[in-house]
């Protein structure tokens, strides 16, 4: 499965690990549904860190999309916020 | 569902309008190509306009760093003349730098790592358009339309979710370097308006005026106290010189031994 990570590139992520990330990842989504910046903050590293653990850079001229999109490393919560519901964010 | 699929979502959503609006795909792929060519020639001018940002803040930083060794120098000169008030006025103007210097150097760094992003980016952007070319020429010679959208689903949604991620690194890049001009062109300003220059250089330079005023009056205070001297040392011999009758002998020793030695003529007015 591959993984995104804004502004950084791909990874090729085993299927096992998806579960794990799932939990991570739902921890990342309460605390930016509570507005809960102290929780926040290390839910995002703590994902990040667990994909760049378990993944693998795809190839540079991989044109495979990705399954799952993680914001950048250094996103505030509002820009998350923004990533979810406003497309707007996305350029072009 | 999770921040990341939703995330996923947002990027899947874009690509299919933009497919749906294809009606031969094979032909919008050339233009797809298109855009991917000017979003790589954004993202190059991005990383050149961020380095140029840089390059300004690390001018600055220098300009700044300069200021400061000077004030640095002036405190130091201050004290050894004996002046703790301008040595204390030119620590505070040199506090007052550095916490512009502290602010530029972390504005360098942030400028330095967006720069650094950006560039990847732009390879990465660079390996992807050049696959998609590939994979658009083997589409167009090979396939019909009906077959062709298939085949092309997959790659446009690949490079359009490349090109979402770039775009949005080249508006945090814009973001970022129009901020930093604001912030350089401030200091520019101060630097231009004197303010700043007025505390370390030119002929404001009230600490150094001050100093160099020190300076010479040490200069004029050491030529009077020489003149003195030598004025102290050869008076007598001068009122030696006018005694009528004076020998060679007596005017060879020391001005002071023979005023000290004759009695009648230490009495007498100078």
């Amino acid at each position: 499965m591959i993984v995104r990570i804004l502004g950084e590139g791909q990874l090729e992520v085993p299927e096992s690990a998806v579960d794990e990330l799932n939990q991570l990842d739902t921890a990342l989504e309460s605390a930016v549904e509570r507005s809960d910046e102290a929780s926040f903050r290390p839910a995002l590293a703590a994902l990040l860190a667990r994909i760049r653990e378990v993944g693998s850079p795809t190839e540079a001229g991989d044109l495979r999309p990705s399954e799952l999109i993680i914001p950048r490393p250094d996103a505030t919560m509002d820009e998350v916020r923004r990533l979810l519901t406003d497309e707007g964010l996305i350029p072009g | 569902m999770g921040v990341m699929k939703r995330v996923t979502m947002v990027f899947r959503a874009k690509a299919n309008k933009a497919l749906d609006r294809m009606e031969d795909p094979r032909e919008t792929l050339d233009y797809s190509y298109q855009t991917q060519l000017e979003l790589l020639q954004k993202v190059r001018r991005g990383v050149a306009d961020v380095a140029t940002s840089r390059k300004r803040v690390e001018l600055q930083i220098n300009q700044l760093q300069q200021s400061s060794d000077k004030l640095d120098r002036q405190a130091r000169d201050s004290l050894a003349a004996g002046r703790e008030d301008l040595a204390r006025e030119a620590l505070t103007r040199k506090a007052g730098i550095q916490t512009q210097l502290d602010d530029l150097q972390t504005q360098y760094a942030s400028l330095q790592s967006e720069e650094e992003k950006l560039t990847q980016a732009s390879q990465r952007l660079q390996a992807k358009v050049d696959a998609f070319r590939t994979r658009k020429e083997t589409i167009k010679a090979t396939y019909t339309a009906a077959e062709a959208q298939t085949r092309i689903n997959e790659a446009f949604t690949g490079i359009s979710e490349e090109m979402g991620d770039v775009g949005m690194a080249i508006q945090r890049a814009e973001d970022k370097t129009a901020q930093m001009k604001a912030r350089a062109g401030a200091i520019d300003e101060l630097m231009a308006s004197g303010a700043l220059d007025d505390m370390v250089s030119g002929p404001h330079d009230d600490i150094q005026a001050e100093l160099d005023r020190m300076g010479a009056g040490h200069g004029v205070d050491r030529e009077l106290e020489q003149m003195k001297a030598e004025l102290a040392a050869s008076a007598p011999r001068q009122i030696e010189g006018a005694q009528p009758g004076n020998s060679d002998g007596a005017s060879a020793q020391p001005a002071s031994a023979s005023s000290a030695a004759d009695p009648t003529q230490a009495g007498e007015p100078e």
